[in-house]
């Protein structure tokens, strides 16, 4: 469709590609239109860039659509099991704190 | 035209809209004579490997043909990250692209190998940005639009500070004979789109034609992007371009 329509997210992280070093980065720009490489009609694209550090350099990816909504659940996936996770592990941490203290008196 | 003709292409300086100078492709038949042009307008993801291919291919059937990067202002670069950072500005703005293309026609007319003509052709959003360089500059002596989208807008929210005014608002400034060619399964320009910038043509009695294809869709020319890429509508479509830039652009 070759429009100029692009979602804007900022986020905290680095990215790195192949044969390139970790790299900061605070903004996700993002795109459903015609690829410039993968061989799809349209793909959804997503260029990781530091508007912070001048915006130039990239570490980008064309997906299909399907893939982008696999990519979607499998983020909200992990982000769930990290958290139920993570509150276990805080849980039990609290309980051998707890332990500890105790064993102290 | 004899098979197998030599062609010189380079890489050039081009002085384009308000003075800058910026780089573009430049093809030409080398054998001696005078040739007409073709600005060829590069499509939104960037001045790619393919519009670099379709400049020669145009060279080859003897049309000295440039190819301005419009988006020269960016800076150096692979052209696919130069294009993702336009985007992430919004695009080129018309102005600019007119500009462009006018400094691009320029340059053909001041080579010696010029016949003096020159057509604008584009690709996709090139296609709009052809149409809508042929309703702004009337040096161009013909327009070859290949599915261009957003002729006809609909969304106001597609209408900016870059790109103020939808081209089919222009329409009755086109001087020039119009090709146009469309793929039946588009999403933009769809059918309806199509139909409406040609009955704007015809209520202006403007000369074009149109030609549609059944089992194409958006960029069926391009065989760099398989999934779009159409043989047999491609092959079609070519002979009819050539046809009409021969007719349109002989001195």
């Amino acid at each position: 469709m070759c429009s100029y329509i692009v979602e804007k997210a900022k986020m905290t992280g680095t990215a790195k590609g192949p044969d390139s070093a970790w790299r900061r980065i605070d903004t996700a720009n993002v795109y459903y239109d015609h690829p410039y490489e993968a061989h799809l009609d349209h793909a959804l694209c997503v260029d990781f860039i530091c508007e912070a550090d001048g915006g130039r350099d990239r570490v980008a990816i064309e997906i299909s659509r399907e893939s982008a909504l696999e990519l979607i659940e499998k983020i909200q996936a992990a982000l769930a099991a990290g958290d139920a996770a993570h509150a276990t592990a805080a849980a039990c941490s609290v309980a051998a704190s707890q332990t500890e203290i105790a064993s102290l008196f | 035209m004899s098979y197998y003709q030599g062609l010189i292409a380079e890489t050039i300086e081009f002085t384009g809209h308000n003075g800058d100078k910026g780089e573009a492709y430049y093809a030409r038949p080398s054998r001696a004579g005078k040739f007409p042009g073709v600005v060829l307008i590069m499509h939104m993801p960037g001045w790619d490997e393919w519009i670099i291919e379709t400049t020669r291919k145009l060279a080859h059937h003897g049309f000295a043909t440039i190819a301005p990067h419009l988006y020269f202002r960016e800076g150096s670069g692979p052209p696919d990250d130069v294009g993702a950072r336009v985007r992430a500005a919004g695009g080129v703005a018309d102005d600019q692209v007119v500009g462009d293309a006018k400094g691009a026609a320029a340059y053909l007319r001041a080579q010696p190998n010029a016949n003096g003509k020159v057509a604008v052709m584009g690709f996709c959003s090139g296609g709009r940005h052809a149409y809508l360089i042929a309703c702004k500059a009337p040096e161009f002596d013909a327009l070859v639009d290949c599915w261009g989208g957003n002729v006809v807008v609909d969304d106001p929210k597609l209408l900016n500070a870059k790109r103020p005014v939808a081209p089919i608002e222009f329409t009755a400034n086109i001087k020039c004979p119009i090709i146009g060619l469309f793929g039946n399964d588009d999403e933009n320009p769809n059918r309806d789109h199509v139909n409406r910038t040609e009955a704007e043509l015809k209520r202006l009695g403007k000369n074009y034609e149109f030609h549609r294809y059944d089992g194409a869709g958006h960029a069926f020319f391009n065989y760099s992007r398989g999934p779009a890429y159409r043989a047999e509508q491609a092959a079609d479509g070519w002979k009819k371009v050539f046809a009409f830039l021969n007719k349109n652009l002989s001195a």
